[in-house]
This record gives structure tokens, C-alpha cells and sequence, in this order.
């Protein structure tokens, strides 16, 4: 949903729609936060609608489970409707806001994205912000909704289900018409929903050298920048075979590779990313971060 | 060891385990943070900061990606640990019904009452209307909420809705508490929510609900059921009403932020405006549900009119006292 208009927008110099965005600490460390883009978001929240639908019809059977129970079929409906009207208006309204205020500040659906909702100002986030923006919510999504579900007769039911499709419409691609992605219960209640993935500590490339004496040139190192160096992490630590004899095959060629030969390609790649990350961190040391193989050395 | 001639691998060999640690309290403490012990709370923003400075440095003199992607996301992490929402859930309920909650509704005195008048002209002008032309009820009460108390209808049948309720009809007492309590509640979350465009939807729907009533009275008046009619609204109407207008109040506040934000730009206003509605909006919807269980227990136990008057204005009183009493204000 997201990809075409990204596209139609990016000759228009704006850039990277949805990257990271300044969100500085009491400390003064940028933390860099990336605003969560919006398929994410959609996700996350089919998934969180998936979760209350399955609840409500779970405890349903169990009305149902219970009336047969008691031999008596009015309390099964009689259960079913309350279920449906006051369990879903209790739920879908309570759902949101009781796992956003807690320690995770993000509803099952957005912490299996790996969403979380902050504070736009950086401050704590309070638990009035997230009843406002949920409260929103009721008024983008579920008031269209409504509109479609009690269809009446007669020209007047259809203009006002049209006009439900096109409310909900604006509503749910205004995140697309900002940079942080925000909803208009975002712009209301002072948050915004950005990227919190978990990431693991991956192994120190540098310390795998398996053959130590592998030894290469000064102009060798220079042959490329930080973007190629951190491509070159990226192929290390996916280790895909294909990749790498390709990568090696290209980097002896372009720095005119004239040592052993018979070395393997993971062990040539990383003894050469070594070389490469020491010289360039030893050139950003006295002030000069080469950018990529274009840069002058 | 030839791989600590890099000042980045010397860096993050030193300072793993630290990042480590932290990792492991973080993890301790997002299931839950009562089950850190006292010391390792003390250490989190100790090792929250260590991290911060790791991070700095990480990403000036290391160019490894994987670590300086992992100090964001560690970083991150524990900054919305330290500085995470911090209030109990029970010690923020007492606060809400103690302090908050009345005072943002106190706040917005001057809302409530003109969105009060907005709905009592309303409801005015539809009584003077529907008394001299029934026809007008038509126009201004929606079939499925009329449910056949209409003009057409005999005085025999709309004084048996009005003291109802009596024939078994239990399972149907239920059934009507909730589903009036959950259109009542979309009706104030409306108000609120679309007060945003400039205040007119919300007026329109606190208007649209003063003439609802309006209609139904003169309705009843025509047929000499004005006392009986008005008592069986207002047993639980006072509190609905109020909760409606305050949820009303609430949407004019963020429109009226929104058109005069003063100082302040117009994102700001509205931010603001919407916080302090958004209490109240909590508040409202408590009310609503106090509502719903009058309207569905209370009405159908209290038969005399005289009962009905009585505990509508006894819950007028207790939710103006404690709304508008005035009180000693406590410092934040």
C-alpha cells in the first residue's frame, strides 16, 4: 500500500520519507528513531484486530458453551449480543490503552512488528497521551464502520455508507501525508509510533581473521569508502556462499589482487575488511570519513 | 592478538560486558519492574548512561554497522526504561477520580455551559415545534430510536413505555443497558472527537440531542404525560445529559484551541486542549455507564414519578458537588 505513492513522491526531494528523525535524550545523545512506516502500522493493527475478534468470539462459544449447559438457548443469544455490543466497544476501546501505558508501550500487534508509541516532545509518555490517541482511533476507524455495518434502506443508507467509506479513507491514508507517519490521534494526543526492533549484538567480524598473513597494500586499502565497507559487513554476516565468492571475485579484480590464490573467499573477505576498517577508522581518527569509493582518499 | 590494533574491537571488547548487563536488566524489568532488586535497579541508569557514552563513542570511531545498529536499539531500550511511564495503575485511578478528573472538567466551566445552552435551545425549539405541528417529530427523532412512540400512536401505549417494564421483561432490561450504553458512548466520543473541525459537528450533535428529547417531551406533553415523561428521562437523563454535554464541552475546547491557539501554534493548542479532553472523555464514558445502569435498573424498579424526580435531582446534586465544590487545591 505504501510502495506506490512512497514512489510517486520520491523525485519530489524529499528525503527518505520514514527515516530516522533527531529525538535527542536529556543526555544529548541522538537516539535516531525511525518513524514506523506505514505498512508496519497496518499490520500491527490487523493483527491487534485479529486478536480481539478471536477474544470476543472465544468467549461467544463460551456463551453459547454455557447455555447449552443450562438447556436454555435465549441465554446463548441473549450473551452472544451483550458480548458483541458492550464487550466489543469495552475491548477494542480498553485493549489499546491498557498495553500502551504498559512497560512495553505498545499493543501485542505493534510488539510483534516491533512498534512502540513515544512521546513526539521526547518526555515520558503519559497514560492521558494514550487515551487520546486511542479515543481517535474510535472516531477513524470504528465510526465509518459503524456507518457500513447498520446499513438502513433507501438512498439516504447509501450516501451515508459512502460517505463512511470516504471518511475512513482520508483518515486512514493520513499518516501518508506526513513525515512521521502520525495519525491523526498521533497529531491529537502529542505521540508518534516508531521502529523499536530488538536487535542482537552480532560477533566482532574482526577478530575471525583465520589467515593472519594475508598483507595488503596501502593503495589496495584505499580502493573503497565506509558504504563499501559496510556492504562488505552486511555479505559477511549473512554468509551466503554465492555472494561472497562473487564479492571476492569482484574486490581481487578491482584492487588487482596478485597474493595466494588459494585462499577461501570468507577468509580473504574478512581479512580484507579488517585492512579496509582499520585504514578508514584510522583516517575518521584524524578527521577524514571517507564516504564511499568516490570520495578521494 | 592482532585484531586489537583496532581501536573499535579494543572499544567494544572492553564495554561488552557492561551492554550485556544491561541487556539482561532491561529484559528483567520489562516483564515487569518489581522483580529487579534494589541494587540492580540503582545500576540501570548507571549502565543506561554508560551506554549512551558507548554509543557517542561508537559512532565516531567505529564504522561496524551491527554494533552501532545494536547501541541504537540497546540505547533505545533503556531509555524508555528510565524515562518510561512510571505511575501505578491503581495510584493513577485514585489520582484521576481524586484530583484530575474534576479539575478538567472545572476547567472547562465555560465550554460546558455553552454547550449546554446549544442543546436546551435545541431541545426548546423542537418542543415549540413538535407542540404545533406533530409532523415535525418525524423530521427530528429517528425511527429506530422513536421504536413506535410517534403521533400516531395511542396515549395508552406511550404511558405503558413510560411505566413498562413490569411483564417479565428481564432478560429485555439487560439487553437495553447495554446497547444504550454503548450508543450513548459512541454519541460522546463523537462530540469529542470531531470537535476538532472548527466546534460545528460537536454542536450539531449536542443540538441533534436536545431536540431528540425536545421532540419526545412535547410527544408526551400532547397527550398529558409532560410530568410522567420528564421524570422517566431525567432519572437517568441528568447524568447522560451532563456526561453528553461534557463530552460535548470537551470537542468545543479542542475546536475553539484549534481556531484561537493564541501564542502558541495551532498544533500545540490542540495537543493541549486534547490532553485535558481526553480526561474528561474518560470521566464521561464512567458516567455514561453510571447512566446506562440507572436507566436499565434503577427506571424499571422506581415506578412513582415522585422516586424518579427524586433520584434525578439527587444525582444532579452529587455530580455538581463533585464536580464544582470547591476545594482546597493540592499541590501536583
Amino acid at each position: 500500500m505504501r510502495s506506490p505513492i512512497a514512489a510517486l513522491r520520491a523525485p519530489r526531494s524529499t528525503p527518505a520519507p520514514a527515516g530516522p528523525r533527531p529525538f535527542v535524550t536529556p543526555e544529548g545523545v541522538d537516539l535516531r528513531l525511525a518513524a514506523a512506516a506505514y505498512a508496519d502500522r497496518l499490520s500491527a493493527f490487523v493483527l491487534d484486530a485479529l486478536i480481539i475478534v478471536g477474544v470476543l468470539i472465544g468467549f461467544t462459544i463460551l456463551a453459547f458453551v454455557a447455555a447449552w449447559g443450562f438447556r436454555n438457548v435465549t441465554i446463548g443469544a441473549d450473551g452472544a449480543f451483550i458480548i458483541w455490543l458492550l464487550g466489543a466497544f469495552l475491548l477494542r476501546n480498553g485493549y489499546f490503552i491498557a498495553f500502551e501505558v504498559g512497560p512495553h508501550a505498545a499493543t501485542p500487534g505493534k510488539r510483534l512488528v516491533g512498534l512502540r508509541v513515544i512521546a513526539r516532545d521526547g518526555g515520558r509518555l503519559t497514560a492521558d497521551a494514550v487515551v487520546a490517541r486511542n479515543v481517535m482511533r474510535e472516531l477513524e476507524i470504528f465510526l465509518p464502520a459503524s456507518f457500513l455495518l447498520a446499513r438502513g434502506q433507501g438512498v439516504d443508507a447509501e450516501l451515508i455508507g459512502l460517505g463512511g467509506v470516504v471518511w475512513s479513507g482520508v483518515f486512514v491514508l493520513f499518516p501518508l501525508f506526513n513525515r512521521d507517519r502520525l495519525r491523526l490521534g498521533d497529531v491529537a494526543a502529542g505521540t508518534m509510533v516508531v521502529k523499536a526492533p530488538k536487535v542482537t549484538l552480532p560477533p566482532e567480524l574482526v577478530a575471525e581473521r583465520a589467515v593472519d598473513d594475508l598483507v595488503f597494500s596501502e593503495a589496495q586499502v584505499d580502493a573503497y569508502g565506509i558504504k563499501e565497507l559496510q556492504v562488505l559487513e552486511q555479505v559477511l554476516r549473512r554468509g551466503d556462499r554465492r555472494t561472497m565468492a562473487d564479492v571476492a571475485r569482484r574486490i581481487r579484480v578491482k584492487i588487482a589482487w596478485d597474493g595466494p590464490t588459494d585462499i577461501p573467499d570468507r577468509s580473504f573477505l574478512s581479512a580484507y575488511y579488517a585492512a579496509l576498517r582499520a585504514r578508514l577508522e584510522a583516517r575518521a581518527l584524524f578527521g577524514h570519513r571517507r564516504q564511499d569509493k568516490f570520495d578521494r582518499p | 592478538m592482532a585484531e586489537l590494533q583496532l581501536k573499535s574491537a579494543r572499544f567494544r571488547a572492553e564495554r561488552e560486558a557492561e551492554w550485556r548487563r544491561l541487556e539482561s536488566l532491561l529484559a528483567k524489568g520489562q516483564a515487569g519492574a518489581g522483580r529487579l532488586r534494589p541494587d540492580e535497579l540503582l545500576e540501570m541508569p548507571l549502565l543506561y548512561r554508560q551506554a549512551l557514552s558507548s554509543l557517542s563513542v561508537a559512532r565516531s570511531i567505529s564504522l561496524d554497522r551491527g554494533l552501532v545498529q545494536y547501541l541504537e536499539s540497546l540505547c533505545a531500550r533503556a531509555y524508555f526504561f528510565v524515562y518510561g511511564p512510571r505511575t501505578r495503575a491503581l495510584e493513577r485511578l485514585t489520582r484521576f477520580f481524586a484530583r484530575d478528573w474534576p479539575q478538567a472538567v472545572r476547567s472547562l466551566w465555560r465550554e460546558t455551559l455553552a454547550g449546554g445552552l446549544i442543546g436546551a435551545v435545541a431541545g426548546a425549539s423542537a418542543y415549540v415545534l413538535v407542540r404545533q405541528d406533530p409532523d415535525w417529530f418525524y423530521g427530528l427523532v429517528p425511527g429506530a430510536l422513536a421504536s413506535g412512540r410517534d403521533p400516531a400512536a395511542s396515549t395508552a401505549f406511550l404511558r405503558q413505555t413510560l411505566y413498562g417494564g413490569g411483564h417479565g421483561a428481564h432478560q429485555g432490561l439487560d439487553l437495553l443497558a447495554t446497547f444504550l450504553f454503548t450508543h450513548n458512548a459512541q454519541l460522546a466520543l463523537f462530540a469529542f472527537a470531531l470537535g476538532f473541525a472548527l466546534c460545528l459537528p460537536t454542536a450539531g450533535l449536542l443540538a441533534y440531542n436536545g431536540a431528540t428529547l425536545g421532540a419526545f417531551v412535547a410527544l408526551f406533553a400532547a397527550r398529558g404525560l409532560g410530568f410522567q415523561a420528564v421524570g422517566w428521562l431525567m432519572i437517568h437523563g441528568v447524568t447522560e445529559l451532563f456526561a453528553v454535554t461534557l463530552a460535548g464541552s470537551a470537542g468545543l475546547s479542542v475546536g475553539w484551541a484549534v481556531c484561537f491557539p493564541g501564542e502558541r501554534s495551532r498544533l500545540d493548542a490542540a495537543v493541549q486542549a486534547g490532553r485535558r479532553g481526553a480526561l474528561v472523555m474518560i470521566g464521561v464514558v464512567v458516567m455514561l455507564f453510571a447512566a446506562a445502569l440507572l436507566e436499565g435498573f434503577a427506571r424499571q424498579l422506581v415506578q412513582a414519578d415522585l422516586g424518579r424526580y427524586a433520584i434525578a435531582a439527587a444525582s444532579g446534586l452529587a455530580w455538581a458537588a463533585y464536580f464544582y465544590w470547591p476545594r482546597r487545591s493540592r499541590p501536583a
